[in-house]
This record gives C-alpha cells, structure tokens and sequence, in this order.
C-alpha cells in the first residue's frame, strides 16, 4: 500500500516549500515568496489556465501551477532554460496575436505583459505578426475597452463575477476568433454597470481596459515597472492602485 | 596592439520617423571614438546613396512600401550584420496602426477626405514606391542578425552593442536596456 509521505512539503527547482491542503502549487509558491512567471493569475480569484505562463514540469510531466493541487512530494522544475525559452514563446504569440504597440500605448510601464516580456528576454515578436483588425468601445464615459490589447487572460470576466459581483463581461467564441465581450444587449459598455472603482474595470494585465483621464499620469521612470521587476511577488496591490492614480 | 581594419556601417531608415538616428546621435562624442573603429559608408549621416559591402547594417523602420522591400534586400545582400533597430524595424511600430485600415481607406482619407483639399485624388505618379497592403517587421521580409528594441533604442544601447561587436563579443541586451517605448 502507498502511503502519502506526512510532510507536507513540495520541491521546486531544489528548494523545500511548505503547502496546506487545497493550496494550488502557484498558491503554496507565491506564499514562500517563490515566483512563477504568470498573467491570468491573481490571488484571490479562482485560477482558470488560461496563459499557461506558469507551466512547470512536475514530476517531468508539464503542468499549469495555477491550476494544479500542491501535493506532498511534487519535485517541481520551474526556472530552467527550457521553461523560460516556452513561455518566452508563448509571450511571443501573446504580443503578435494582438496589436501591441508599446510606444503608443498608454499603459506602457505600466504592463505585466510587457514586463514580463522584458523578464524573458524578448526582443522580438519571432512569428508572423497578425495585426487583427478588432472592435474598440470608447461608448462608456470613463472605461476604455480597446480589445487590440486583450489577451483573453478573462481577469476581467472573473474579477466581475467573483468580486464585483457583477458580470459584465464574457468570452465568446473560441480559438483565434474568441473576443472578449460586454454582457449588455447591444454588447457596448456604456450600458453594463461597471464603474471604475471595480476590480474588474483595473484589473487588466494590459492595456484593454483603461480608466479614461488617467493615461501617462505617471511620467517615464515613475511608472510601476521603472520601479519594479515582474517577478517580485505581490504587486497586485500596486497594479490596482496604478490602474487608478488619483488613488495612490 | 595590431591596427585592426576598420568595420563598415551602414544604416538606413525605412518606414520610421529617424528618432532612432536621433538617438544614434544621442551617443554625442562617444561616436568620435567608434570611429576609430568603425567607418561609415550608406547613411542619412553620409548622404552616400549606393550601398557596398558592409560589416554592419542598421535598419530603423518597419517595411511600408515597394521600395523599402528593395532597400532592405540590399542591406541584406551587403550586410555581414543586419540588425533590426527600433519598434518600427521589429514589429512595426506606429506606422503599423495603419494595418487597422484598408490601404484604400488610408490613401482616401488622406488624399480625398481630407476637408480644403484642391483637386482631391489619390497620387499615382509611376515615380511613387507602391504602398504594401500594410507595414511588416523587417524580419518578415529578410534573415536578420539582431535586434535592438526601444521607441528608440537609447545611446547607451548602441554604444554597448557596437562596442561589443567591434571588440568582437556577442552583443546582448541587458536587461536594464530592454525597453519597447
């Protein structure tokens, strides 16, 4: 018979962490102060997979952290070479599939997407650059949605629902023609009932939701990415205040 | 110390605004010292206009129209080094936004839209480069050798890969330098 060794501990990448049960191994990771690379993430709302950034081999088998239980004796690999060079990859696909044009983009500094972009070492987008053509909605008088930028991480989606307990928003369709959406009738944001203060409405690791009236309130060197790196845990509460100026 | 023979550098500017030659600039007296290094041969520095053979080829801007493409395979062909320099060479910066139009809806929103114009047509003069269906990264055209990101790269950035090149190291990006605005 097999039995569960009694500590409840994981390895990852040689070092011992501590685990409770029903902690993901992103969850028992962040709390040892042990960065995996992530973007749909966010403590405190339910994990969904959806970047696969944070795919670590566990026990040689590949795996989201975000979504996978902790169990006691995982033997985690996360920061090697062939991990960073996939999700380099991966933010390669994440930037070409959309239209990222950091130099005219208001939340530049600001981005995890381009920070985390800059942890990887990426220089170029490598693959074809699709430049899609998608619909932006300036109708709500103080939210943004420039869907060019979304990268369907549904942050948003999840931060609505489970938080803000509301639902203004949805994914629709799938693969390269899913699109975020506004749950309204005529599908425009100026009719949901998202309001700035929302987690929803700041939650965004991008630049597709925005506050109107706040853009390079912070000028070049002030901004959360001059100041910061990517892979220092616990940021949230700074992309949250910095989504919004007026309130730091 | 053996007097090494000097490395030729061309540059060029394809669909781009010339902050990248600018920031080239930006490098002030160091250049004085890259040339006891370097030489210049094509450049909007130079005003040479044929290209010969080079060590290294810097192209700033995205690839817009019939006559970047030609450019850019004339880089290529002479280029020992082609590096890719600025948003705009690596995926097509600013002038990219275009892409979200029609060449069509650009072409009449400049040319016959546009309110107080005399004779409001489409130019079509045969001397014009033919516009492209919308502006691509460099790479998307030719093999390049390096990239060096930034909205522009800064000095500090030049100077280290230049630097780098011409004591004959691989060039890397520091990540203090990796910057996409």
């Amino acid at each position: 018979m097999v039995t569960e060794p009694e500590s409840k501990f994981i390895r990852i990448d040689d070092q011992e962490i501590p685990f409770v049960h029903g902690q993901t191994i992103m969850d028992a990771t962040l709390a040892a102060g042990v960065y995996i690379p992530h973007l749909c993430h966010f403590p405190g709302i339910t994990p969904q997979g959806n970047c696969k950034l944070c795919t670590v081999e566990v026990d040689g088998k590949p795996l989201a952290a975000c979504t996978s239980p902790a169990a006691a004796g995982q033997r985690i690999r996360n920061n090697t070479p062939e991990l960073n060079e996939s999700r380099k990859a991966l933010t390669q696909m994440l930037f070409i599939e959309g239209n990222h044009i950091c130099p005219s983009c208001e939340k530049t500094g600001n981005c995890p997407l381009q920070a985390m972009a800059y942890h990887l070492g990426m220089l170029h987008g490598h693959f074809p650059a699709q430049f899609p053509v998608r619909e932006v909605d300036a109708s709500h008088p103080t939210i943004m949605l420039d869907r060019d930028r979304c990268i369907l991480c549904s942050l948003c989606v999840r931060a609505s629902r489970e938080v803000d307990g509301k639902n203004v928003f949805a994914i629709a369709g799938r693969g390269t023609h899913a699109s975020l959406i506004v749950n309204t009738a005529n599908g425009k944001l100026v009719d949901s009932d998202i309001e700035p203060s929302d987690l929803a409405a700041r939650i965004c690791p991008v630049g597709a939701i925005l506050i109107k009236e706040h853009g390079y309130d912070a000028p070049i060197g002030k901004r959360i990415f001059d100041q910061h790196k990517i892979n220092e845990i616990g940021l949230e509460k700074i992309y949250i205040a910095g989504a919004k100026s007026d309130d730091s | 110390m053996t007097h090494k023979p000097k490395l030729k550098l061309a540059t060029t500017s394809l669909a781009g605004c010339f902050g990248c030659h600018m920031s080239f600039l930006d490098m002030d007296e160091r250049i004085v010292e890259l040339l006891e290094h370097i030489e210049f041969d094509r450049s909007p520095f130079t005003d040479i206009k044929q290209l010969d053979h080079c060590d290294i080829g810097l192209i700033e801007g995205g690839v817009c129209n019939a006559e970047n493409v030609h450019v850019l395979r004339t880089y290529r062909a002479n280029c020992r080094i082609l590096v890719a320099v600025g948003a705009c060479a690596i995926n097509g910066g600013v002038p990219a936004l275009r892409n979200h139009f029609s060449l069509k809806e650009c072409l009449e929103e400049a040319y016959v839209k546009t309110p107080d114009m005399i004779n409001p047509h489409i130019p079509d003069d045969p001397e014009l480069p033919l516009l492209l269906d919308k502006v691509y990264p460099v790479h998307e055209v030719v093999k390049i050798d390096y990239f060096l990101p930034g909205c522009p790269p800064s000095a500090d950035t030049f100077y280290r890969f230049l630097s780098e090149l011409i004591e004959g190291k691989e060039p890397q990006i520091g990540k203090v330098e990796l910057r996409y605005d």
